[in-house]
């Protein structure tokens, strides 16, 4: 479904992303763990498009449901079926929730309706009218997730959504993430709580200094948990 | 006392619609626009034209000078403004302040420094009764057009599909990008929306301002300050901050004559003491 070739990306003279190479198929859930600024999140954004802009440039092949996406502009790319969780769940502060859920078009075959969104996440219902960024943590990153989802996205790139969250919240967002893979969404994850990846994902890729230099299975990451943490320095 | 707060309110009408168009392009585009005063006085001018060449009255330049000014202003966004974005926002000051002196010089080289007469439209040209005092009816005209406007402008960022979308590139443009909004198709527009309304106030000073190709100019710098006052970007504010300068400065006319073209500054400079980012202003998050 996803495919990225001998990808490279720069900040002005810094690399930060090495002939990186993977492949997602659909239905998967798949994540990138590593160290911060190890180019997680840079990978995610030149996927999305939004490596582009400063001195920031990229080289490589990025290819989704078989259209090569580097050379369309970042509204084009979505459109072809992407779902973009940022980093910073990217709620507008001057938008209400539902103007938040009902921003961005269909990208999908099957958008959810605004309907099955409150059944979904009833919290969301009662806010909203109010600013997206009244919301708690954990509610704006439902928002975020939830926004992907009426959408109708086929691909959903997550940047850390359990970043900062209670392990409450973060059970629902894995419950969340295990429900769409079951209607067949496919996810790119991008997660440091290597416990909270082994329970969602089927594979994982580590990376380091901008390079894929490990892929792990399930097992693998349980068994090797404790090397991998020191890894990652938690 | 009260008649004289009138006026200020009718000078504010003016100052509120260039206010909320200079915030309206600075939102999306992140350029301040230095040619907004000219593109004022080139609504004035239209009319005259329209009026003098002709034949056409104030009620079609009122309708049709917003509307080609407007076109035009989307069209300098497309060839020129685009163009600038990208680059250091130096580039996008020195474009339209060029464009500004090119525009005046234009106008005064054709139809020179002197002021044109432009007749009030004979609908509007006796007074009303405000009940406390007799006021001119087409003062009153112009203070509810301009109310009107400014309401419209704020139901249509509030209410409509397109205002959504204007907030949502205004506040976080890339990410906007990323949710498959073409950002891009919107700037043309709102650029020509801002420059319309410019139009409309510069349409609406006609009848009661001297036409002269300077007109802008002199009206402009204390738009600026209104805008800093209310708060770069912020519609609300801009508004409210028009008003409010145009009651402040002509009831400084009345009682410290002395101060009357310095008072709007030190106003400024009282508000941005107090509040940096203006009265309603966000302080700017990284672009």
């Amino acid at each position: 479904m996803l495919r990225i070739e001998d990808l490279s990306a720069w900040y002005g003279e810094a690399r930060v992303l090495n002939d990186v190479s993977l492949e997602i198929a659909e239905g998967e859930i798949v994540t990138l763990v590593g160290r911060n600024g190890a180019g997680k999140t840079t990978l995610l954004r030149c996927v999305m498009g939004l490596h582009a802009t400063g001195g920031a440039r990229a080289t490589g092949t990025i290819e989704f449901l078989g259209t090569a996406l580097t050379r369309l502009p970042a509204h084009r790319r979505t459109r072809c079926g992407l779902g973009y969780v940022p980093d910073d769940r990217g709620i507008y502060a001057t938008l209400t929730v539902e103007e938040n859920l009902t921003l961005p078009p269909a990208v999908g075959p099957r958008p959810w309706p605004l309907g099955q969104i409150y059944e979904t996440f009833p919290r969301l219902r009662e806010r909203r009218r109010s600013p997206g960024t009244k919301l708690s943590g954990g509610e704006q990153q439902m928002l975020a997730l939830a926004r992907v989802l009426r959408m109708g996205a086929r691909l959903l790139l997550c940047d850390e959504p359990t970043e900062g969250l209670s392990p409450l919240i973060v059970q629902q967002i894995g419950a969340i993430l295990r429900d769409v893979k079951d209607q067949g969404v496919t996810v790119l994850l991008v997660e440091q709580n290597i416990h909270f990846a082994a329970t969602v994902a089927d594979r994982h890729h580590l990376l380091a200094e901008g390079r894929i230099v490990r892929s792990l299975g399930n097992d693998e990451v349980r068994a090797r948990e404790h090397e991998l943490l020191e890894h990652l320095g938690i | 006392m009260l008649q004289q707060a009138f006026n200020g309110l009718v000078g504010g009408a003016f100052y509120a619609l260039l206010a909320l168009g200079l915030s309206v392009i600075f939102g999306m585009l992140r350029v301040v626009n230095f040619a907004h005063g000219s593109f004022y006085m080139l609504g004035a001018f239209g009319a005259y034209v329209l009026l003098d060449s002709l034949g056409l009255n104030f009620w079609v330049a009122l309708v049709t000078v917003p509307l080609l000014l407007g076109a035009a202003g989307m069209l300098v966004e497309r060839v020129f403004v685009r163009r600038l974005t990208r680059l250091d926002p130096l580039y996008g000051f020195l474009f339209t302040f060029g464009l500004a002196l090119i525009l005046q010089d234009a106008v005064k080289h054709r139809y020179g420094v002197q002021s044109q007469p432009y007749p009030r439209p004979s609908a509007l040209s006796g007074s009303l009764d405000l009940g406390l005092f007799d006021y001119p009816a087409y003062q009153v005209f112009v203070l509810a057009v301009s109310l009107l406007t400014c309401a419209a402008t704020w139901l249509i960022l509030t209410r409509t599909r397109v205002g959504t979308i204007v907030r949502a590139a205004t506040e976080r443009p890339e990410l906007t990008r990323a949710l498959g909004i073409d950002v891009g198709r919107w700037v043309a527009p709102v650029f020509g929306f801002g420059v319309a309304l410019a139009g409309l106030a510069g349409v609406l000073a006609a009848p009661m301002r001297a036409v002269n190709p300077l007109m802008g100019a002199d009206l402009i710098i204390t738009v600026f300050a209104v805008v800093v006052i209310g708060g770069l970007g912020s519609i609300f504010g801009s508004v409210t901050a028009g008003f409010a300068i145009g009651l402040i400065t002509a009831l400084g006319d009345l009682y410290v004559p002395a101060l009357s073209q310095t008072l709007v500054f030190v106003v400024m400079a009282a508000v941005l003491l107090w509040r940096p980012a203006g009265l309603f202003g966000r302080e700017e998050a990284a672009l």
